[in-house]
């Protein structure tokens, strides 16, 4: 690869972090200026908050088993089967639960913000509305990030709390009694877990929507177009999660 | 007839993927006199409405609406500015989430300066205009072609602007579809609206236009009536004007 390819690559790159930095921004300083959009917000918040409630149930249940099916054949041996519901708390409410229930949504919402956001735009109507007068950033990124920044640590405390029924469902199999598994539960945690796990999601919700949109605001080329991006957002967005989750726990960890 | 009555190019050159698209190219389209701009598929005429409204931005050269030039100038503030024009999109570009009359009354809405009752009578007066009054409860996707179209006009019209553009109007309708957008057209220049269309359809162009421009190859190689353009030495405006069997394998 020569010298210019990897030089427009990198402008190309710097280029696309800059203007997602600025669509951020904007959205940031948009959401308490007027026209509010209760209706749009409404909408959204049903479309990408509410009807992610049953991926989230699942996603909750399934690995809240899981995780205490994995730490009881660990603790078996050393009859500390009693900590099940501590090791279950602990992961789920800090790390997996925004995790986990995040990458749900962004599979989900961040695909169908930037599908519907690219059609929009290869058909010509956000062209459309720009000359109708209309702000793009207030009208369509806006009420989808407000819905999104509400809606993400709703799910995640669902998720949470499903997962923790799910690990009961598991540790009954192995004779633990509900006093003993609810007892246990706050015993890995202090009150800053549970603010992480609220914080996180509200960052985790912002990403989604903002690699959505910019990836659908951004998009050429008919529906191949679409498709591809649409592709490009999940993907993104998952990594960004990732990433951003480590650094946020880091800073977490520093002022603990 | 007064700057404040034109809308201007000015040496404007655009690029996009390494590809010229328009090379100091000067166009003006004044109050009242409806124009044209004709050349092949991919000429860059839509190009040239949506740098115009200022949805694109030039690599040069000024686009300057009546005595104010929006090139450079951030979209918010030149929004009152583009109030005075509107523009029919090639496919329509109706908001696939909201019905007819909400297409329609969109910037009412927007601007939210009228009552409800006001913004549904003028709603109903423009889909009366352009016929499609019984569409006003269906969604864009249950409507047809000519009639995405016509409800197109009916959005363009609602905000009353002096400047109306349109994006290929006939492109893909049938000839009856054809021959009620040419009357529309008609009937808005009568009601002294001034219209600017890009077309490849000559028969629409020579029916709602005075004048023309033709465009070739990031160029304007042609400006005038119809009938100097049928006297035009050009080949390529002859061409266009009668494209024959060799020319098409050209």
């Amino acid at each position: 690869m020569s010298i210019s390819v990897i030089d427009k690559k990198m402008l190309h790159f710097f280029n696309d972090l800059q203007e997602y930095f600025f669509l951020a921004g904007r959205s940031l300083l948009r959401m308490f200026r007027r026209p509010f959009y209760y209706r749009e917000f409404a909408i959204q918040f049903d479309k990408l908050g509410f009807s992610s409630l049953f991926i989230c149930i699942l996603t909750g249940l399934f690995t809240g088993m899981v995780m205490a099916l994995q730490a009881l054949i660990q603790l078996k041996p050393f009859a500390a089967t009693s900590y099940v519901g501590g090791m279950v708390a602990a992961t789920m409410i800090k790390e997996l639960g925004p995790v986990l229930a995040s990458l749900m949504v962004a599979g989900r919402v961040g695909s169908a913000i930037t599908a519907e956001l690219g059609t929009m735009v290869v058909t010509e109507q956000v062209d459309a509305m720009r000359v109708e007068g209309t702000d793009i950033i207030q009208r369509l990124v806006v009420p989808r990030m407000k819905a999104m920044l509400l809606a993400m640590p709703l799910l995640t405390v669902v998720t949470d709390l499903i997962s923790l029924v799910g690990g009961y469902i598991m540790s009954a199999g192995y004779g633990i009694n509900p006093t003993m598994y609810i007892k246990g539960l706050p015993q890995f945690m202090v009150f800053q877990d549970l603010i992480e796990g609220l914080v996180k999601p509200v960052f985790f919700g912002m990403i989604i929507t903002l690699t959505g949109c910019y990836i659908g605001l951004n998009t050429r080329g008919g529906a191949e177009g679409v498709g591809n991006a649409a592709k490009q957002a999940v993907v993104l967005s998952s990594v960004l999660i990732l990433m951003s989750d480590f650094f946020i726990t880091k800073v977490f960890v520093v002022f603990r | 007839m007064t700057s404040s009555d034109s809308i201007r190019m000015e040496k404007l050159s655009y690029t996009i993927g390494g590809r010229r698209i328009l090379e100091d190219f000067d166009f003006s389209l004044e109050r009242g006199v409806n124009r044209t701009i004709l050349g092949i598929s991919g000429a860059g005429k839509t190009t040239i409405l949506k740098l115009l409204l200022g949805l694109l931005q030039p690599d040069a050269g000024r686009v300057c609406i009546g005595d104010v030039c929006i090139t450079g100038v951030p979209e918010s503030d030149f929004m009152e500015l583009r109030k005075r024009i509107a523009i029919v999109f090639q496919g329509g570009a109706l908001f696939d989430s909201m019905t007819v009359g909400e297409n329609v009354g969109y910037r009412l809405f927007e601007e939210g300066r009228l009552s409800q009752v006001e913004i549904e009578q003028i709603i109903r007066e423009k889909l009366s205009f352009v016929g499609v009054e019984p569409a006003l409860d269906l969604y864009p996707a249950e409507l047809s072609g000519g009639m995405k179209k016509r409800v197109a006009i009916a959005r363009a019209l609602a905000a009353d602007p002096d400047y109306i553009f349109f994006d290929e109007p006939t492109t893909g309708l049938d000839p009856i579809g054809v021959y009620n957008i040419c009357n529309l057209m008609q009937r808005l220049q009568a009601e002294g609206k001034t219209t600017l269309m890009v077309t490849h359809d000559l028969e629409t162009a020579f029916r709602t236009s005075q004048r023309f421009t033709f465009l070739h190859q990031a160029r304007m190689i042609f400006e005038g009536t119809q009938e100097e353009m049928r006297e035009s030495r050009l080949p390529e405006v002859q061409q266009f004007l009668r494209p024959t069997v060799e020319s098409l394998f050209v």
